[in-house]
């Protein structure tokens, strides 16, 4: 789980996560309690407002400036100015 | 001690801008003022993590200018505010209280940000916070707590504790925060200031790092209702860079402030009156039921049969949207990169488990479980059906009532230390407000009483879908009451 999470967990930390792991599932569980065979999930709440008003909220796709280059790439931790920096993704 | 008691008479919005527009007060004398109470006590209290002095002192003298010349001012002219260090500014930090943002600058303001700035208001600097604002007692913060300016050895809660003690010292006259499962309510409970979750998409999260993008929202402290409902005027609508703003239109929330509660119907969910809640919470929250009640209200016990559910619920959702929303957290484009790795893989590992803290790792493994494969439906699903459930209650109570009155949190402010080994007890603080969050509903919290030892308690009142103006209505009548 840590690997799908991209995280690196030493062995004390992987003992309590474990543990608070546990005790929180434990607490979900109590959502099994629960028949929702007939209910559809909820994404997010204008799923359910019927009432209000539904417009599109997606603007036009014109194109515009975007973010400055020079202000982005100086605030990340290696770049050539034009591109991201990062160690060897593939192996020779 | 306390630092609460130190503030003879909060700053009031409407004073602030009254005072420079009569010629008594100047913009530049009341951050300058700001900042020495900072100076004062912000050793002691935390709520700061950056100050950004002489950015302020210029759009203070603008404001001076404005005056001078006789120009109209805008409605937050000259009134000092601090930002959650969640929410960006141009060229200021942005840690989001965590290590791995420690030396971000923000190369754009966030809108709700740059609304405020536009209607006069004056950043005095960048609040304290839960890391990633995942917490309830301000203690995950990478940069050290924030504490209780009524009681220094007290959490302020969280994750906005910052922004909640920042007005409750005098250190701004209003803050933004933020609330995904009660981070601006529960606070303004411990720290006895008006803290308002607006409707879901009732104000732009533009340059707000997200937590979880189904429940986060962005809304004002403010030391009374009145300044509060000017602050969310202002904050508040459509933004188009903000695809899940709404286009509902904007009131004006200060409109019906005094029409009083005679007549309106009060909700009392049983639910939220049982086992686990403080004598003494429910003692001031029940005589202010009844003051409400004295003055003309109809108080109706109502209830939000799963209730029971809305931690368990919260917490499968928000993990999940948190691994997702965190995933951005890499070392490729901001933020902290570990040094050393020899392949981009474990560079991505080094580098997030160097700079997350505990709290933050335990949500990102525990939505990244309810996500997994095989455990999806089981969890994720499985919450997102209770949600349905959950704000079905809410929909169905108000068909009968205009609010719903409940505590904000079950009990006063809690020392520090008191919960941080226990992460369930720690998610317990929020068991009255997560339900606001997962139904998208609207709410505030405002002192309704203090216990015996003088720590603030807080009422909150949750109104339907965008019906803010009914909540802060309801809330200017308790503050009446109070007097």
């Amino acid at each position: 789980m840590a690997e799908l999470a991209s995280l690196e967990l030493t062995a004390e930390e992987e003992s309590h996560m474990l543990r608070d792991l546990n005790a929180i599932l434990e607490h979900v569980a109590q959502l099994n309690e629960l028949d929702t065979s007939n209910v559809p999930p909820m994404a997010q709440v204008n799923e359910v407002l019927g009432n209000v008003e539904e417009k599109t909220v997606l603007r036009p796709d014109t194109v515009r400036p975007s973010l400055d280059r020079d202000r982005i790439m100086a605030s990340a931790p290696e770049t050539n100015g034009i591109f991201f920096k990062v160690p060897k993704v593939i192996e020779r | 001690m306390t630092v609460a008691s130190t503030i003879s008479k909060p700053l009031s919005i409407s004073d602030i801008r009254t005072s420079i527009l009569n010629g008594k007060g100047r913009a530049s004398a009341i951050v300058s003022a700001s900042y020495e109470q900072i100076d004062a006590h912000d050793a002691h209290v935390h709520a700061y993590l950056s100050l950004n002095r002489e950015r302020a002192l210029e759009q203070a003298a603008r404001i001076d200018g404005l005056a001078e010349k006789g120009e109209s001012l805008p409605v937050l002219a000259g009134v000092p505010v601090g930002i959650k260090d969640v929410l960006t500014i141009e060229g200021l930090p942005a840690t989001a209280g965590s290590k791995i943002l420690k030396d971000y600058q923000a190369p754009y303001t966030a809108t709700s940000v740059k609304k405020l700035e536009a209607a006069g208001a004056i950043v005095l600097g960048k609040l304290n916070c839960d890391e990633f604002a995942m917490g309830s007692s301000n203690e995950n913060s990478a940069y050290g707590p924030t504490k209780n300016p009524h009681d220094l050895d007290r959490v302020p809660g969280g994750s906005s504790g910052g922004s909640a003690a920042a007005v409750a010292a005098g250190m701004a006259a209003a803050t933004l925060g933020t609330d995904t499962g009660g981070s601006i309510r529960q606070p303004a409970s411990f720290c006895g200031v008006v803290g308002v979750l607006p409707t879901y998409g009732r104000v732009s999260r533009y340059g707000l790092i997200a937590f979880a993008s189904s429940l986060d929202r962005v809304g004002p402290f403010a030391a009374n209702v009145r300044d509060a409902a000017t602050v969310l005027g202002v904050i508040a609508g459509h933004d188009p860079q903000d695809a899940t703003s709404s286009p509902v239109p904007v009131p004006d929330y200060t409109a019906d402030l005094d029409k009083g509660v005679a007549g309106l119907r009060f909700g009392v969910p049983s639910e939220y009156f049982a086992e686990g809640l403080d004598p003494e919470v429910r003692a001031a929250v029940e005589r202010t039921i009844g003051q409400l009640r004295s003055a003309g209200a109809t108080i109706k016990p109502i209830s939000l049969p799963h209730t029971r559910y809305a931690i368990p619920t919260y917490y499968v959702i928000a993990t999940a949207e948190a691994s997702a929303n965190l995933a951005r957290f890499d070392g490729v484009r901001y933020g902290f990169r570990a040094k050393d790795s020899n392949t981009l893989a474990a560079m991505y590992r080094c580098s997030r488990d160097l700079g997350f803290g505990p709290e933050v790792k335990r949500r990102i493994m525990l939505g990244t479980y309810a996500l997994s494969a095989g455990y999806y439906d089981a969890y994720y699903k499985k919450a997102q059906q209770v949600r349905r459930l959950l704000t079905e209650d809410f929909l169905k109570a108000f068909a009968e009532v205009d609010a719903i009155l409940t505590p904000t949190a079950p009990t006063p402010a809690f020392k520090l230390g008191e919960k941080t080994d226990d992460p369930v007890s720690m998610y317990l603080a929020d068991i009255y407000t997560v339900t606001a969050s997962l139904a998208g509903i609207c709410g505030l919290s405002v002192p309704c009483g203090k216990s015996k030892e003088g720590l603030p308690i807080g009422l909150q009142i949750l109104g339907k879908h965008f019906h803010e103006s009914m909540a802060f209505r309801v809330g200017h009548a308790v503050e009446t009451l109070q007097k």
